[in-house]
């Protein structure tokens, strides 16, 4: 370089001594800076969230169970996700004392679920034949699969009946309730519900 | 430039080369990195990988541009937009089966450019950035195929983006909302396909480069490793002041991969043309069907590079737990016994603590995401678990050369059972060689320590 403003550029005073409140001013613009780029982070990565509109599209739907037999079961979405409204048969519900010892979490006292539903039908006790969960399995989010049949030739002689998930193989029994030692930790979500009537029920809200 | 006086009577096209190097460091970049980057004579078969990687970036760049000219990223629109593109738009068909096909190609020529690095120690001193800017790459080229899945909006794309979305719900506390702020929404949906487009056409491409370019200075800076392991600078030419075993990569290097290529080209075209589906390793079967968000597909796999690591996830259950739980016994009295510093043992000796707590704390699901997430990050960690005082496989002793052949064994056992319906004793073979996989690692510090090795040759052979 031969820029002839080079000689007469300002020096520090002194040559090494450090100018302080030139340092201060250095240190509270980067202090300031960096404060503002946090700051401006902060709606790109809020921007990420749910918007209104999914959110909106969380609100509650309702369902018409008239035609479901007992032993048939209707799956309807709700916040995009599948939700089964099962009529259990009294078979079924039969099921439900005989399994315990095979389940991980037979009582549901780590599963979600509302307060009204934490039983052995998990569901309302005034209608404990209607089964309403979330049909998304609990270890990594795949819907399971109907086994109804006792003794289904695929899942052993000893099977009740109950689902299965077809990624990794985690067996649920009609209550959705997850059985041990299968990689799902805790039984199905069973979302808040209740009935308009006899056979619609609003899923996604309990109030009245 | 000191001939200026004469540019007048040279041709124009010299005169405007000129002009621009005065301004630009056009040639002085051509010499550093090719004419006078000498690279070792003695490179083989598998140094083809890594140009070979470059050229299918520039590819799957090429054809991304071109695809995001049909393609819309809409949940209603997705599917249709990729049928209508290999259907309808002029050689729509090729473009799309060149990108889907070079994806696993950019997995194959990466998975080999690391073997390269295995076999012959290229990620040791000093080439630790150089192994750690690719290891970086690796982890975007894994965010970009996965981020790519989910575009074609498929049986396959939806439910894969679910389950793997799905692993950081399994993180304790903030999981759920960190799953739920990755999707923008409670499930995979429309929000997520946006997002995942914006990032898979242009912030990890971004990246991407931006590593590619510092993984290649950082190399240019220490210079190539070589099948020896030897260091060529070590021997500087008196006569010409360059490393005796060392040749300009151009043209000597460029000559060569231009070959590779051609050979790869052959291949990838075959690929291209005759099985692009490739069985339903590389374009799945269930991803032909829209996607359903009401219904799972009966069986579900991630695309084959994704397979191994998948493997693992699946493969942590409550009894490979206890396994966890003695190797970390028997690394706490390992501490307790080693010479060195006490508060060296303390931190070793707290480390075990924590790992035996979290055994009772968290359970087998959570277990999985960290195994299978620390079988991707341990390989950042090789520079430093490797104590060989040779880097070459050519000079270390059975025991590195046989723990690298069970590792390998069991990456490719791992990869194959990732795709399989898994049963009881399909498990058990996966638990087995997840053990195999991380002890190749873990168990590195030591048995490169003692492995009898023999002495490098002072010149590449």
């Amino acid at each position: 370089m031969s820029n002839p403003s080079e000689g007469t550029m300002p020096l520090a005073a002194d040559g090494d001594e450090v100018d302080e409140s030139r340092r201060k001013l250095l240190l509270a613009s980067c202090i300031a800076g960096g404060a503002a780029t946090g700051a401006v982070a902060w709606p790109f990565l809020a921007s990420l969230e749910p918007s209104a509109r999914a959110r909106a599209l969380g609100a509650p739907v309702e369902a018409d169970i008239s035609n479901v037999e007992a032993g048939q079961m209707l799956t309807v979405e709700w916040q995009g996700k599948p939700v089964w409204i099962l009529r259990r048969s009294e078979e079924m519900l039969a099921t439900l004392k005989k399994d315990e010892s095979l389940l991980a979490d037979p009582d549901s006292r780590r599963s979600q679920q509302p307060e009204y539903c934490k039983n052995i039908w998990r569901a309302r006790e005034d209608r404990k034949e209607v089964l309403v969960a979330v049909g998304i399995c609990t270890h990594l989010g795949c819907s399971p699969v109907p086994r109804f049949a006792a003794g289904d030739p695929s899942m052993g002689e000893s099977w009740l009946g109950g689902f299965l998930c077809p990624c990794h193989g985690s067996r649920f029994d009609f209550s959705a309730r997850v059985y041990a030692n299968f990689p799902a930790p805790d039984n199905l979500t069973i979302p808040r519900f209740r009935f308009l009537s006899d056979s619609k029920l609003l899923i996604g809200d309990d109030k009245a | 430039m000191a001939n200026g006086a004469t540019t007048r009577n040279q041709h124009w096209a010299l005169r405007l080369f000129e002009w621009v190097d005065a301004r630009f460091p056009l040639s002085q970049l051509w010499k550093e990195h090719l004419s006078e980057y000498y690279a070792p004579k003695s490179f083989n078969f598998w140094y083809y990988f890594g140009s070979l990687a470059l050229l299918v970036l520039v590819l799957q760049i090429v054809t991304g541009i071109f695809l995001t000219m049909n393609y819309k990223p809409d949940a209603t629109l997705a599917f249709a937009s990729v049928e209508y593109i290999m259907r309808e738009v002029p050689w729509g068909w090729l473009i799309r089966y060149l990108h889907s096909t070079g994806a696993s190609a950019f997995f194959i020529c990466v998975y080999l450019h690391m073997f390269r690095a295995l076999l012959y120690g290229s990620y040791r001193k000093p080439r630790e950035l150089t192994w750690l800017f690719g290891f970086f790459i690796f982890l975007s080229l894994m965010a970009e195929g996965f981020f790519g899945y989910l575009l074609p909006w498929g049986q396959m794309s939806f439910w894969g983006a679910q389950v793997i979305v799905n692993l950081f719900g399994a993180i304790p506390f903030v999981g759920e909302d960190l799953a739920i702020w990755i999707r923008g929404d409670y499930v995979v949906s429309d929000a997520t396909l946006n997002r995942f487009f914006a990032l898979h056409v242009i912030a990890v491409p971004l990246v991407l480069v931006g590593l590619v370019a510092a993984h290649i200075l950082a190399l240019h800076e220490t210079g190539s490793n070589n099948p020896d392991g030897i260091e060529i600078k070590a021997r500087i030419d008196p006569k010409t002041g360059h490393p005796a075993d060392g040749i300009p990569f151009h043209p000597y290097y460029t000559v060569k991969d231009l070959f590779g290529t051609m050979v790869f080209l052959l291949v990838f075209s075959v690929i291209v043309f005759f099985a692009p589906a490739f069985g339903g390793v590389f374009l799945e079967d269930n991803n032909f069907f829209p996607a359903d968000p009401l219904k799972t597909p009966p069986h579900i796999a991630p695309v084959w590079y994704f397979t191994p690591y998948y493997s693992v996830l699946r493969a942590t259950t409550d009894e490979l737990k206890w396994v966890i739980g003695i190797a970390v016994v028997v690394f706490m009295i390992w501490a307790l016994l080693r010479r060195g510093s006490n508060t060296t043992r303390m931190v070793l000796l707290g480390t075990g603590v924590v790992l035996i707590a979290g055994l009772f704390v968290l359970d087998a699901k959570v277990w999985g995401v960290l195994l299978m997430g620390g079988s991707v990050v341990i390989f950042a960690f090789l520079p430093w678990l490797d104590r060989s005082p040779v880097k070459s496989i050519r000079y270390k002793g059975w025991m590195y050369k046989l723990a690298l052949f069970l590792f390998v064994v069991a990456f490719v056992v791992l990869g194959y059972l990732g795709m399989q319906v898994p049963n009881t004793l399909l498990t058990r073979i996966a638990q087995v060689a997840t053990i195999v996989y991380f002890a190749f690692f873990l168990l590195m510090p030591w048995y490169t320590a003692i492995d009898k090795t023999k002495q490098p040759p002072e010149r590449v052979t």
